[in-house]
């Protein structure tokens, strides 16, 4: 199951030359990209791992490429996404944040119904992956 | 080689001028003719070159280099146009000369050189020494020296006494971790950013003699000359001209005097001693001002440099003893 989150969600994966000019663009804004990665790929797990500080002072994407193709070596079976942040006086949240890596088996998602008083019905999903513990789930 | 091109100012048909001048246009792979003057106006390279011999004094050998090289970059990027190909141009250079004789500026003149003809992408310079590269244990390096290639992507990395990286006395010196990865991207991520190795002539020609593979991988080297005493004291001129102050008769002799004193005396650093000099004589100048203490004062004399301060140097002190 291929997973979909964050702002090209409706697309397929962006190639390195798309990223690169996405990356390109968030930079010509003045935000700061950051990349983080997760084994843990829940629509609401907001906490991803950082891999390594937000970068502030850099002026080409190919200097984020490089921090990407790092972590992707790093972690060949995580999820990887790239932030860029708006430190603008008054917006200070993420303008943009994608999917840039994905393992190559996605196991997804389960569904599971609890009934409740009133025949009322509460929905969890959980993700296969997280049966097993961090670091050992792709 | 004198490829320096200058636009003619009077042609203004909007009709492309041809290359040669027996009239015969050439044609690029998509069959537009090609108009090295056109190519040489649009980068404006010109104004930068134009700044380089305006703005600094003398290094006549450094600036007949860094035309060359410019030439050669806007005749490259015409063959791409038509298709003729040589791989890309090395461009990594190294930087030779005695302290002061403006290699760092002289670099960041190259940064916009090289940006203005498509060969860097943002055309910044991250200038950075040994300390910034090299850790101080095991595991540290590597990623200090991606962290500066990273800032330095798009643009020029600039390593001052590049020497310094290699410390034969310590074998197990981590310097050789980040020539190693600089070699990596020198090589690889050539179309990323330019190197720019910089230091004293003898030290780095030793350096290159222990680093082949760095020595390799240089494509041009150029030598910055020592300042004669009369180009330390046109410099002068120029400095305190952009600081908009003047020279008195007196005091311009007797700065002439105090560069043929300071000159043979230790730790004499070119252009960055004239520097030095000039922020103290404009500090005596204030005093002098300061002590007075009488109600007017003029803009002569808020500009003026006089005999006096400079004459009250610690230089002429000692060598009348
Ligand atoms: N030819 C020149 N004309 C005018 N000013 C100059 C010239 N050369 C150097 N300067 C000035 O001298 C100062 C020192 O120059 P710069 O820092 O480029 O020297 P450097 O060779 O990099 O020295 P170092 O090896 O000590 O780093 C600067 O303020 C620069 O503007
Ligand atoms: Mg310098």
């Amino acid at each position: 199951m291929r997973i979909t989150q964050g702002t090209f969600s409706f697309l397929p994966d962006l190639t390195d030359e798309q990223i690169a000019s996405q990356i390109e663009y968030c930079l010509g804004k003045g935000w700061a990209v950051s990349i983080e990665y997760t084994d843990d790929p829940h629509p609401r797990n907001a906490y991803w791992e950082m891999f390594g500080m937000p970068m502030f002072d850099i002026r080409d994407a190919a200097g984020v490429m490089t921090e990407l193709n790092a972590c992707r070596k790093t972690f060949p079976r995580h999820y990887i996404k790239v932030n860029a942040f708006d430190s603008t006086r008054g917006r200070e949240s993420l303008r943009l944040s994608f999917i840039v890596g994905r393992p190559a088996e996605e196991p997804g998602f389960g569904l599971e119904r609890q009934e409740g008083p009133g025949r009322s019905v509460r929905y969890t999903t959980r993700s296969y992956a997280t049966e097993r513990p961090q670091g050992e789930r792709y | 080689m004198s490829a320096r091109v200058d636009p003619t100012p009077s042609r203004d048909s909007g009709e492309p001028t041809p290359l040669r001048p027996d009239g015969a246009k050439q044609e690029d792979a998509l069959g537009n003719p090609l108009d090295l003057e056109a190519a040489y106006r649009d980068s404006h390279v010109g104004e930068v070159l134009d700044s380089l011999d305006r703005e600094l004094v003398g290094l006549a050998p450094v600036k007949s280099r860094i035309r060359d090289i410019a030439a050669l970059l806007l005749i490259e990027k015409l063959r791409r146009a038509v298709g003729l190909s040589s791989g890309p141009p090395a461009l990594h250079m190294s930087f030779t000369g005695n302290p002061g004789t403006g290699k760092t500026t002289v670099a960041m003149r190259m940064a916009e050189i090289l940006h203005r003809l498509g060969y860097v992408r943002k055309g910044h310079l991250i200038a950075v020494t040994r300390d910034d590269l090299v850790g101080q244990y095991i595991g540290h390096t590597a990623p200090k020296t991606r962290e500066v290639l990273k800032k330095a992507m798009g643009g020029v990395l600039f390593i001052d006494e590049a020497y310094y990286l290699y410390r034969p006395e310590n074998e197990r010196d981590y310097g050789q971790e980040a020539i190693e990865i600089l070699l990596q991207v020198m090589e690889n991520q050539r179309d990323d950013l330019v190197v720019i190795l910089a230091g004293y002539k003898d030290r780095m020609e030793t350096f290159f003699r222990s680093n082949p593979g760095l020595s390799s991988r240089i494509a041009h080297h150029i030598d910055f000359p020592d300042y004669t005493p009369e180009e330390l004291l046109a410099i002068a001129r120029l400095m305190l001209q952009q600081m908009q102050y003047r020279l008195s008769a007196e005091a311009g002799e007797a700065l002439r005097e105090y560069i043929e004193k300071r000159r043979v005396q230790p730790h004499f650093a070119n252009a960055r001693s004239i520097r030095n000099a000039l922020d103290r004589a404009r500090l005596r100048q204030a005093s002098r001002l300061f002590e007075r203490k009488r109600g007017a004062i003029s803009r002569q004399e808020l500009e003026a440099i006089e005999e006096a301060d400079i004459r009250a140097s610690r230089v002429f002190r000692e060598h009348h003893n």
